[in-house]
Formats: C-alpha cells, sequence, structure tokens
C-alpha cells in the first residue's frame, strides 16, 4: 500500500484511513513515552508539517522522552509525528550551516555528516531524536562543559504558533519567542524548521581514555580534572555500591582522533540488537542489578585504557539494544536526572548518592556528567555542576522515591530536567526553577490561553487538562 | 543507477530517493505539486555526497498528455536514466469509494489505467536503449479480493498482472521489471490505523527495494514477513473470505 500520491490532486477527497479501524471496534489508540507510560491518543503522521500543525496543540519526533513530555494531555488532542518530515533544506559545506525539517533525525545527520567531516556540536546520549526534539529538550552531551547546549548552535527556527501563524525566530528577531522554545518543550509553537552549525571533525573515530574510579568524591574531583583537557567526559557509576566504594564507576573521556590516529577505514555500521520482548517485572532487581555492575566494574580490569572507538560506541551504547526499555517489563521506569550546582560542593553529591542508595533506587544505570554554565534557554536544564542521571523501575514507591530526591535537589539549589520527568510536582519544580516566571511570561504572549500543552504541562505548569 | 523516481517526495518513495543519492546514484523527481519538489530536490542534492543533482520536472498522473515531456525533461537531465520507479498512486477507504463513484473513477484511472501509460513511455524509451531496471509500486491489497480494500486492491491487483507480462515478455530484451508489494508500512496514508505485528517503515521498505533492484528481482514483498502472511490469505477458501472482515 503505497503512501497518497504526491503525483494526484486529491486535496480533500480521500478520507482519513484510520475511520475503518475505528469502525471495525480496534483498541484505542495509544502514545507511550520512552519509559512507557502510556496515555490514550493518536498522532497524526505526515510530510508536510506546515498543514499538519494547523490546530494541532503538540508536535512530537520519536518519542525518546522519558516521561509525558511529548504525550496529549487528553486523548483528543491533536498531536503531530515529525519523523517523516525529514527534508534537509540546504547545507553550506564551507561554514557548516545546516537547515532541515524538524523531523530530521540524528542519526540519519550522522551517517550522511560523519563520512563528509561534519557532526553536530552538541548530541544526547540517543540518535534516534530528531532535529526538533533537540531544541525542545535543548540536548546536553558530553561536551556540556566546553560546548553548551545543542541550542547555542541554532541560528533560527521556523515555527507554527498558538495563533496558527508562522514565524521565523532568530536570536535577533523575537528572541524572547527563540529562547523560550529553547529547552521549551514544545510548549511555544510547533518547530518546523532547524538552522544549526555542525562542527568539522578530523576523522570519524574518537580517541577515547578510561579510567576506574573508586568513590564519589574521587569522581566528582577527575570530573574537575579532566574538563579542561578533554573536550567530552561522563562517567558511569555503581549505584549500589555502599560505604567506602560508595559511587565507584568508570570514567570516560574523549576526543575526535586526528587522521594520523584513526585506522584507515571508517567505523562499520553498527548492528544494533532487538530486545525482543517485555523481561518479567522481576528481572531488574538489586540482585541481577548488583552483579550486573560488578561485572561491569572489573571488566575494566586495568586502571587505564586508551584506545580508538566508533561514534556510535562512544556516544550510543545503548542505541546497540533496540526497544531496550523492555528490559524494564510491562511496569516501565523512568529516569531521575538532576544537576547539582558546583556551589554546594563535592559532599552535596556524596550525600544524593547516600540518599539514593538508602530510598533503594536500585539500577543498572547511573551517569554522571559535568555541566558547564548555564545555557540562554529560557527553561534549559543544565547549570554549572554536576549532573546525575538514574534509572529506576516505576514502583509503588516511585512518588516517593522522586519526592524525596527533588527535596533534596531543591536544598541544594539544582534543578531536574523535563525530557526524563515524569513524576515531579508542580510545586517542587516551581521550588527549582527560579526562571519559570519568565517562561511563563513569554508563554502568556505567545500563548495566552495556553492552546499548546503536553500532558507534563498539566502535570507541572498547571495547564488545564481538558 | 540514473534513477527517475515518480512519487519520490513523500513516503516510501521519498525514503527510495534518499537512499540511491546518498550511495552515490542519480535521482531525478517527477511529480505535483512544486513547492514540494523544490524542497525534495534540495533534499536530495544535500544528500548526494558530490552535491549533484536535484532535478525535477511536474507530472500530475492524472494527465498522461504531458508524460512523454516529463520523462525527455528526465532523459536530457540525467543524460539518459536507466532506472525508472513508481511509488506515486491514490488510496481512498472502501467507505469513502462506494460512497461516491467519481472518486472510484478517479481512483482506478490513476491507479491502472494512467500508471500503465506511464510505464509503457518508460519501458519504451527504456528498451530503446537496450533494458533497464522498471520498479513499479503494486500492494499485498492487490493479491486477494478483500472486503475492505475491494476497489483499490483491484486496481492493484491490474498492475501487478501488467507488470508481471513485461517481466515476461521483456526480459530477455533487458528490461528488469520489479513488481513491489508493501505491507503495512508506517507512512502518512496508514497514520491513525493500529499498525499490526509486522508493520514496516519506509527506510526499511526502501533498504528492501533497493537490494531487490540491485539483484534484478522481479517481485518483493516488503517487509519480508508479509510474503508469508499473504501465501497463507491467498489459500484461504471462499467460504472463509466471505465470513472474515479483511
Amino acid at each position: 500500500m503505497p503512501g497518497m500520491s504526491s503525483a494526484i490532486r486529491h486535496e480533500g477527497v480521500v478520507e482519513p484511513a484510520g475511520a475503518a479501524a475505528t469502525s471495525r471496534g480496534a483498541p484505542e489508540p495509544t502514545l507511550s513515552g520512552w519509559g512507557r507510560q502510556t496515555v490514550r491518543g493518536r498522532e497524526i503522521l505526515g510530510e508536510n508539517l506546515e498543514a499538519l500543525t494547523k490546530g494541532a496543540v503538540l508536535s512530537r519526533g520519536l518519542g525518546r522522552s522519558y516521561g509525558d513530555s511529548s504525550l496529549p494531555a487528553q486523548a483528543s488532542d491533536k498531536v503531530v509525528a515529525t519523523r517523516l518530515a525529514n527534508r534537509i533544506l540546504a547545507f553550506d559545506s564551507g561554514t557548516g550551516v545546516l537547515r532541515a525539517e524538524a523531523g530530521l533525525s540524528l542519526a540519519d545527520m550522522n551517517q550522511l555528516f560523519i563520512p563528509r567531516g561534519w557532526f553536530t556540536p552538541v548530541t544526547p546520549g540517543t540518535k534516534f531524536v530528531t532535529l526538533g526534539g533537540m531544541v525542545a529538550s535543548d540536548v546536553h552531551g558530553k561536551n556540556h562543559h566546553r560546548e553548551g547546549c545543542f541550542g547555542a548552535h541554532v541560528r533560527a527556527l521556523r515555527m507554527r504558533l498558538a495563533d496558527d501563524s508562522i514565524v521565523e525566530c532568530s536570536p535577533t528577531k523575537d528572541e524572547d519567542l527563540f529562547y523560550g522554545t529553547i529547552g521549551g518543550m514544545g510548549l511555544l509553537g510547533h518547530i518546523l524548521e532547524v538552522e544549526c552549525v555542525l562542527h568539522r571533525i578530523p576523522s570519524p573515530w574518537i580517541l577515547q581514555e578510561s579510567e576506574r574510579v573508586r568513590d564519589i568524591d574521587e569522581y566528582v574531583t577527575a570530573l574537575n580534572t579532566a574538563a579542561p583537557t578533554w573536550p567530552m567526559t561522563v562517567g558511569w557509576i555503581d549505584c549500589l555500591s555502599q560505604g567506602s566504594a560508595l559511587g565507584r564507576g568508570i570514567l570516560m573521556a574523549g576526543r575526535w582522533a586526528e587522521p594520523d590516529e584513526a585506522p584507515k577505514l571508517p567505523p562499520r555500521e553498527p548492528r544494533p540488537i532487538t530486545v525482543p520482548f517485555d523481561f518479567p517485572n522481576w528481572a531488574v532487581n538489586p540482585l541481577t542489578v548488583s552483579v550486573f555492575n560488578g561485572l561491569l566494574y572489573w571488566k575494566h580490569m586495568d586502571q587505564f585504557g586508551r584506545g580508538i572507538v566508533s561514534p556510535d560506541t562512544f556516544f550510543y551504547p545503548l542505541d546497540m539494544l533496540l526497544h531496550w526499555y523492555r528490559g524494564y517489563g510491562s511496569r516501565g521506569f523512568t529516569q531521575y536526572q538532576c544537576v547539582i550546582p558546583r556551589a554546594a560542593g563535592a559532599p552535596a553529591v556524596r550525600e544524593f548518592m547516600q540518599l539514593l542508595t538508602k530510598l533503594g533506587g536500585a539500577s543498572p544505570l547511573c551517569v554522571i556528567k559535568d555541566c558547564g554554565p548555564q545555557g540562554k534557554g529560557l527553561l534549559s536544564f543544565p547549570m554549572e555542576g554536576t549532573s546525575i542521571a538514574v534509572d529506576m523501575a516505576v514502583s509503588p514507591d516511585i512518588q516517593r522515591i522522586v519526592d524525596s530526591l527533588n527535596e533534596f535537589v531543591i536544598a541544594t539549589g539544582g534543578r531536574i530536567y523535563l525530557t526524563k520527568d515524569r513524576f515531579t510536582r508542580a510545586e517542587h519544580f516551581r521550588a527549582m526553577e527560579p526562571r519559570l516566571p519568565a517562561f511563563e511570561a513569554v508563554r502568556a504572549k505567545w500563548d495566552p490561553k495556553r492552546r499548546l500543552r503536553s500532558a507534563q504541562s498539566v502535570r507541572i505548569l498547571g495547564d488545564r487538562a481538558a | 543507477m540514473k534513477a527517475v523516481i515518480l512519487g519520490g517526495t513523500s513516503g516510501m518513495g521519498r525514503a527510495i530517493a534518499q537512499r540511491l543519492v546518498e550511495r552515490g546514484d542519480s535521482v531525478f523527481l517527477l511529480g505535483i505539486p512544486e513547492s514540494d519538489l523544490v524542497r525534495s530536490a534540495a533534499d536530495l542534492k544535500a544528500r548526494n555526497p558530490k552535491g549533484e543533482g536535484g532535478g525535477y520536472a511536474l507530472l500530475d498522473l492524472e494527465r498522461p498528455e504531458g508524460f512523454a515531456a516529463a520523462l525527455d525533461a528526465a532523459d536530457a537531465a540525467l543524460g539518459g536514466f536507466d532506472a525508472v520507479i513508481v511509488t506515486a498512486a491514490m488510496f481512498a477507504s472502501q467507505d469513502a469509494l462506494e460512497a461516491d463513484v467519481e472518486l472510484t473513477r478517479r481512483l482506478v484511472t490513476i491507479n491502472y489505467a494512467n500508471t500503465v501509460v506511464f510505464c509503457e513511455h518508460a519501458r519504451k524509451r527504456l528498451l530503446a536503449r537496450g533494458g533497464g531496471k522498471l520498479t513499479v509500486f503494486s500492494s499485498v491489497a492487490g493479491d486477494r479480493g478483500r472486503k475492505p480494500v475491494a476497489i483499490y486492491g483491484s486496481s492493484k491487483a491490474g498492475l501487478a498482472i501488467y507488470l508481471e507480462a513485461l517481466d515476461h515478455k521483456f526480459h530477455a530484451a533487458g528490461l528488469s521489471v520489479l513488481c513491489v508489494k508493501p505491507g503495512f508500512v508506517k507512512t502518512a496514508m496508514t497514520a491513525g490505523l493500529k499498525p499490526p505485528p509486522f508493520a514496516g517503515e519506509p527506510d526499511q521498505v526502501a533498504r528492501d527495494v533497493v537490494s531487490a533492484m540491485d539483484a534484478g528481482k522481479p517481485v518483493l514483498y516488503t517487509p519480508r514477513m508479509w510474503a508469508l502472511v499473504m501465501l497463507v490469505i491467498r489459500w484461504l477458501p471462499r467460504f472463509v473470505m466471505r465470513k472474515i472482515g479483511f
């Protein structure tokens, strides 16, 4: 069944194929975030974002945000899926300026541009995201201390606003709209096109150094020491370790390899494995996690390691496991990611880890990163300090755990990452986000009725649900 | 490969066009509207490793009088094409078609009559230069007379038989005909339907189509699992087909 033709004039005659499904009594369509939170609703899929976003209240890309950022507030809300709008509109091979439709995926971009010696200035930990999503989340990466967030490299956005008009904004034109959209979770308008700058890379390979780290204090010091010399750093933490080994793990630092260091041939295209079905809900438990973490820690036999790896290995290790959320079973999972400001000091990071261990947030995945200064996005997540991200299975205790962690983070002056969040309370978010009134003022200007919204904006910003 | 693609601005056609240019093949787009062709042509140009290409011409499948000129434009731009790919077609639900006979006339004209006319123009040009590849999208809907796709499916069935005959008749002369039968693929056309277990993505279809073209296969079910599904459906007896709803 090929798609509706691009070679026939058919405006207004073809009824949506969906009608047949409902008349046959098919199950209600649903949408999910990456953590398996599922709500009733359907996405409208198509190539022409300009046409599709008319009257829509939310756009979503590849649905990789963990919580409810990309989910509709109610089933009848019009949600646009942008992933088929993936055309590159212009690329200047002199300056690296790229303009593309918002649904272009980073996976696509990497495949096209790494062989030509270009790479996105900032990449998140998965390549299965769209350009629009990277802007809406103002994604950060292992190089935040050097390059800031993705938004710092965006030059212009073409947007469909709440009043259905279409505008182009930039750091010099309607800058309040522009900076409100960078990290604004899609709440100020639908992103139709993105213009950003790619960076030159000397080779398609990464030179990586890794080091076993004995505890959390050593970690914070090691991250700070590595920051000036390495453009990219990240650490994995065994968050079940306790006592003197609390926060032991492996620190990785990397940079693009120079041509004389890199292998002659480009990296081979990775062949990911699909997690074929839901694991039982008990599969991820403290025992299995501690065995997994122990293996991962001691697999790093030597204190230090150094080698050439592919960008996929370095940036996107989890992309090798398609549908890895299935490992957590049908209960789903959430990720808690916060930043603890440098001003709160290294002891605050240790205290956070102690609290996490005490609350029983058993996780095979706990990632620690160094953040540089806060960017210009009005709700952009990172701030100078230490970012910690930890996966947690959804359990009856989860709300209590997230509340306790949030109260700790508020006390340190830190904040959480909306793209990962599913359980933070409105009052907690307001307490940790002094920039919220400024964002709300911009929103009041561009969307006074708050027509654009998501399940998350209802939960956290108090938008009306229906 | 120097390929002309009719329908290459959207859905599976776009994915095929992108895949071809990314590996260095030349692509010329045919279709409407022009605003869409301009954007897709820019995309293909940016994706081409050498930044080449980006040609297009207007072609409306409802206006067969323009077919020859559009193919001539493609031929001139590509310096003689050696592959023609047709993904364009029209879809409408069975309910909509039953309610509107004029819509039915348009759909069967576009999907069968005019597509065959276009293929005849293309086929003659290819044979005149000693052969080439002709890849045309039929559908699994054309494998069996089924209630929800009675009219659409019949237009695709007719097309499939035509393509089979072309293969029989001109294979020896160097024409490599590929009839593509996609199953459920997540595109704008199927948006809103609950995807069945073997639903495919346009990229996956594009990968299958390009490798089937390279291998010179005559028929392709994609995603592959649909070959098995349709094998079962083709063998279902009439009394079962009368009872069931698909």
